[in-house]
Formats: C-alpha cells, structure tokens, sequence
C-alpha cells in the first residue's frame, strides 16, 4: 500500500488572511445572486474566523489525501450546515475541489447541494447538515473515534447561535464534558441574529459563556472578525486540547459583516440579493484571488 | 410438514447481547452504545469487557445517533441500542439526515419492539417504527424471529457495512431455529413448504404462523410459511413464487397495517401476481398494559387469527 503523508496547508499571514476572506465574501455574494437563494448572512459572519481555520495553519489538514474518514488530519463539521456558501468556497479555494465548480452551487446535478452532502462525495464534507443542532454530536463522535484510533488529531465544529436553541446541543454539551472529549474544539458564530429577527427576540439565550461553562467546557470568548484575535484565540483553543474538557469559542460577529446595506440585520439571513444589489454588494468587496 | 420444537424460552434482545457480543470479540473496530438502558438492551457484557469502545449516552437519545453517525465515520461499526420507540420515532429526523442520508455505518439495535413490551403499556410500545425504518432510502430493516435468529443476524449486520434498523424484543419466546444458522440479510426463509396457502411472517408472529400451519394441517389445508427475517430490502423472489403456487396470502407482523409488512408485499403482489390476502397487524391501534400473551391474544395476533384469516384467503380462491 503507498502510503501517502499529507501535507497541511501551511499559515498565511493576516494581510493574505484579509485577502482570501474578501474573495471568500464575493465568492458567497456571487454564489447565492447565482443560485438565486441560499444564505448570505451568516456565511458571511463567519468568514473570518473560518478563513483562519483553513488558511491560518490552525486546522491540519491536507486536501491531496482527504479521505471522509479524516484519519492523520483535523476534521470540521458544519453544524449550521445553511452556511454552505462559504463554506463551498473556502473548500474550493483551499483545493478541495475546483474554483470553477462554485457557480453550480444550489443548481440541479451539483455536487454542492443547498446543504452540505455526502451523498455526492463532495471532497471535504465529513457529514451532512441542515437540519440544525446535530453537529455537535457528530463532531463529538468523530472525536470519540480519534480517541479510540490514537489518531493525535483535532475535531472542529460551528454552530449558530439560533442554532443553539436546539435541545440536542445540550444533550452534545453533557456528553462531551462527561466523556471528557478534549480533542474537540466548537465554535459557536454568535451573530445574534435569526431567520425570524433577534435572537434575544425569537428565543433568547441568556448568559450563553455562562452557559457553557456550566456544562463543564473550557469558553473562550473572541472578536470573530479581527484576525490577530482570532489566531490567538484558535492558539489559546489548541492549548487548552488534551486537559480533559471540551473547548468552546464564542465568536462575537456581524451578520452580513463586509457588506454595509447587509451588515447587522436579519433581513440578509436566507435571502439572495437581487443582481442590482449583488453588483453594490461586490463593489465592497476587493477581488484577490480572481472570480470563479 | 416440517416440526419445529421450542428448545427453550428465550428473549430475542439476549439474542442480540450474544450476537453482538461474539462479533466485538473478533471485531476491535465494533463500537456500542445506548441511551440508560445497557441492561435492557442486554450491552452489559460488552460494556463489561470492552468498557473502552462501549459509550453510555444517558438519556439523550438524539445525541446518542449522531454520535453514533461521527464514530462511524471514522471507520468503525456503530450499534446504537434503546427501546424501538426511542430509537425511532424519538429521533427519526437523527436518523434520516446523520444516518441514513449520510450512509455512515450505524446499527440501530431496537429492543422492546411491538405490543409484547407488554406492561409498560402504549407509550413504550411502537408498532409503527418498521413504517418510519422502511421509508428511507438506503436504511435495511431487519426484524427475526427468535434468540437464535436474533444472535445470527446481529453478527451479519456487523459485517454488513451500511445503516441498519435491527428490531428485536422484550418477552421470551419459543427458541426454534438452528443454533448454528448463517443468517442472510434480504433472503427470506421458507419454514414450511405448502400448496393452499402462504403464511408470511415477521419476527414473533413467525412461531404463531407455524403453529397456525398445523392447526390448518389437521384441517387439511397445507400452509406454507415463510419467515420474512429481512423486511427491507425484502425477497421479492420467494414471495413472488410462493403466491403464485398458493394463490391465498396471509401476513403477519407485530406492527400496524401502515408501512408494515403486509402493505409492502401486498405492493409486491399487486404488481407481480394479484391474489387474495389477508392482514394480521395492530389494525391502526397503540398498546396497552398486560402480559404478552394476554395482548397478543388481545390484538388478535396469535395462531388461531392467523389460521382464521387463512381460511378465509382460501376460501375467496
């Protein structure tokens, strides 16, 4: 058997960070105006933070030798699985696929699906998701298994914020501090922000650090749109690994954040702009590595 | 008329304990868990011997498949295992996205499946889990029909790699199949060959079908009976020619009529080789408290409904 060692895509630094996260923001922008639906807002609050997870040398992983079992690499789960866009694009800029294959997303025959799937064997998707709060509980399964394989590697997850109104997150939260599930890092993208309005509106979350603490993790609360933070706090994550409790960032962000008419609301939640407002929106948003 | 003898009462949920006991001595890579009740799902050996693969999910069942679906991934073969009820209806849209759609290899191992749970009454007692189990896609639905059954097919749906719903029950019941079977996922068993009618049956109504074919027997009325150990995917083949031969159906499940086993083959037949049939099934009702027998008795699924209805289907030929 040949054996293949991965090579994990090495740190960029912040100021190519910033790039690739402007051209991760148009790539979404174009996507959904595309596909004529799909979710901007919250791609879009989490493009920062998940552009250092998968350029900023804090997730190993190595595309060339992916396999859906995630052995000798670092797995992430998209819980919030409605964040498809972005998650397509950094999949396609990182080399899991190619660039090109982004405008067919959400059309009849792709690979990429509203939501993620495996049925199609997209490189780079571990799971599908969509159905909100059950991410958790795979990552944490995923773990489990790494656990059992020595493998050494880390498992990654996002959630939402809305997302975290779902009972089943806190059946993962209990049982990933029970089983003392430390090779898990979750994230939660704390938009404030849901389909229906304001989350403290539609079902607040109360004392959400609190919350977590109390289940038995490790919470570590970040400014998810200012890279040095967020490196630093991915750092401080990885550090706190392997001591017997599972670790949460909470990732304070902006829905809609690169955007200005999109920033800060709800409205951009689920809705592809129209061609007019698509072409205000790339006006925003510097193109670096080249459309698709 | 081939006899069966009952070598002993046994659970058919100890069955599935043995049977996933003995593929976990061979297998490393095999992986339990269940949601508070290792006991009742009979996991207890294993968590005895393998405590490091075995993993208590308390009583938080939607976690427990999705955890279940992330280990798989990973590479290992999953048994997930709590009453039928709560590893079903509890959690179908768990298992429709996690399991299912993502095709990862994860064993639901459903115990205290159908009426004869007995005196927890209607809320533990789901008789409409092999519907729910049946309609996703990629999802084989197995359901034998005693320990030995029970034992032999928990060690192929470990070797089997894919989603499985493995239904099994609480009371003891006769113990009548060979100790030694190789079970055969999607293959059905003909217990009993016949010329007047065909007895089809899934997981305990199996016992009663064979006690109802001698009761027809001495009625002179040759019945054959077939043990429908795979529900999905079912073996069309051996249903196909068996009402050919009888022309006169009779299905038997301890389960409701909808998305059971008897509007399945009656689909197959309607397509295949229309004739008359019968349905013994909880007729769209829940459960109640009581013995086993007693309930069995009660719904009308025992020996003496089935020979009834068999009368009946031939009587129409």
């Amino acid at each position: 058997m040949r054996v293949v060692i991965p090579i994990y895509i090495t740190m960029v630094s912040i100021d190519e960070l910033k790039k690739i996260s402007s051209q991760v923001r148009r790539d979404i922008i174009r996507m959904v105006a595309g596909a004529k639906s799909g979710h901007p807002g919250g791609s879009m609050s989490s493009a920062d933070f998940l552009t250092a997870l998968y350029f900023g040398g804090v997730m190993k992983h190595d595309p060339a030798t992916w396999t859906r079992s995630g052995k000798g690499q670092d797995v992430f789960i998209l819980s919030a699985g409605h964040l498809s866009p972005v998650y397509y694009s950094l999949l396609a800029r990182a080399g899991y696929f190619p660039v090109s294959e982004l405008a067919t997303f959400r059309k009849f025959g792709s690979r990429l699906q509203g939501h993620p799937s495996t049925e199609k064997h997209l490189p780079g998707v571990f799971q599908p998701s969509g159905s909100l709060g059950q991410g958790l509980s795979a990552a944490a399964g995923v773990a489990l298994g790494k656990r059992l394989d020595n493998d050494g590697r880390l498992t990654y997850v996002l959630m939402g914020d809305g997302e975290s109104e779902e009972g089943q997150i806190w059946e993962a939260a209990m049982f990933c501090s029970h089983h003392k599930i430390d090779n898990l890092i979750a994230i939660t993208d704390w938009n404030r922000q849901q389909i229906d309005g304001n989350v403290d509106s539609v079902a607040g979350l109360g004392d959400l650090e609190g919350k977590w603490k109390s289940f038995g993790w490790e919470v570590i609360t970040c400014d998810g749109h200012d890279f040095e933070k967020i490196l630093a706090a991915f750092a401080e994550a990885g550090s706190l690994t392997g001591k017997g409790k599972p670790v949460m960032i909470l990732m304070h962000s902006d829905m809609g954040h690169g955007v200005d008419f999109m920033a800060g609301t709800n409205e951009w939640h689920g809705k592809a702009p129209s061609a007019e407002l698509a072409e205000k929106a790339l006006s925003q948003l510097e193109e670096t590595l080249g459309d698709f | 008329m081939k006899k069966y003898t009952d070598t002993g009462k046994k659970d058919t949920r100890s069955g599935f304990g043995e049977g996933l006991y003995e593929a976990a001595a061979k297998n490393p890579d095999i992986v339990a868990m269940t949601a508070d009740l290792a006991g009742s799902v009979k996991m207890d050996k294993f968590s005895r011997d393998f405590p490091e693969r075995f993993f208590q999910c308390g009583i938080a069942e939607a976690n427990m498949i999705g955890a279940a679906a992330g280990i798989a991934i990973t590479g290992k073969t999953v048994f997930a295992a709590s009453f039928a009820e709560f590893v079903t209806g509890r959690v179908y849209d768990q298992i429709r996205q996690e399991v299912a759609y993502g095709h990862t290899n994860v064993k639901i191992a459903a115990s205290h499946a159908g009426i004869t749970l007995g005196e927890d009454g209607a809320t533990h007692q789901t008789m409409e889990d092999i519907a729910l189990m049946r309609a996703l896609p990629g999802m084989t639905v197995i359901n034998p029909c005693d320990f030995n059954q029970t034992k032999a097919a928990t060690i192929a749906a470990a070797e089997y790699d894919g989603p499985v719903y493995l239904r099994f029950g609480r009371p003891s019941v006769p113990n009548f199949t060979p100790a030694d079977q190789k079970f055969e996922i999607g293959k059905a068993i003909i217990m009993n060959e016949g010329t007047d009618v065909t007895l089809i049956a899934t997981g305990h109504m199996v016992w009663e079908a064979i006690k109802a074919a001698e009761i027809l027997e001495s009625e002179g009325i040759s019945a054959e009976v077939i043990d429908i150990a795979t529900i999905k995917p079912i073996d069309r083949k051996a249903v196909t020619e068996s009402a050919a031969k009888t022309r006169a159906v009779v299905c038997a499940e301890e389960h409701n009529m909808a998305g059971g086993l008897g509007e399945l083959v009656a689909g197959i037949l309607a397509e295949e080789c229309p004739v008359h049939m019968e349905f013994i099934n909880g007729q769209d009702r829940f459960g109640q408290s009581g013995t086993p027998a007693e309930l069995m008795s009660a719904y009308g699924l025992d020996a003496e409904h089935i020979a009834a209805a068999a009368r009946k289907a031939t009587g129409k030929k």
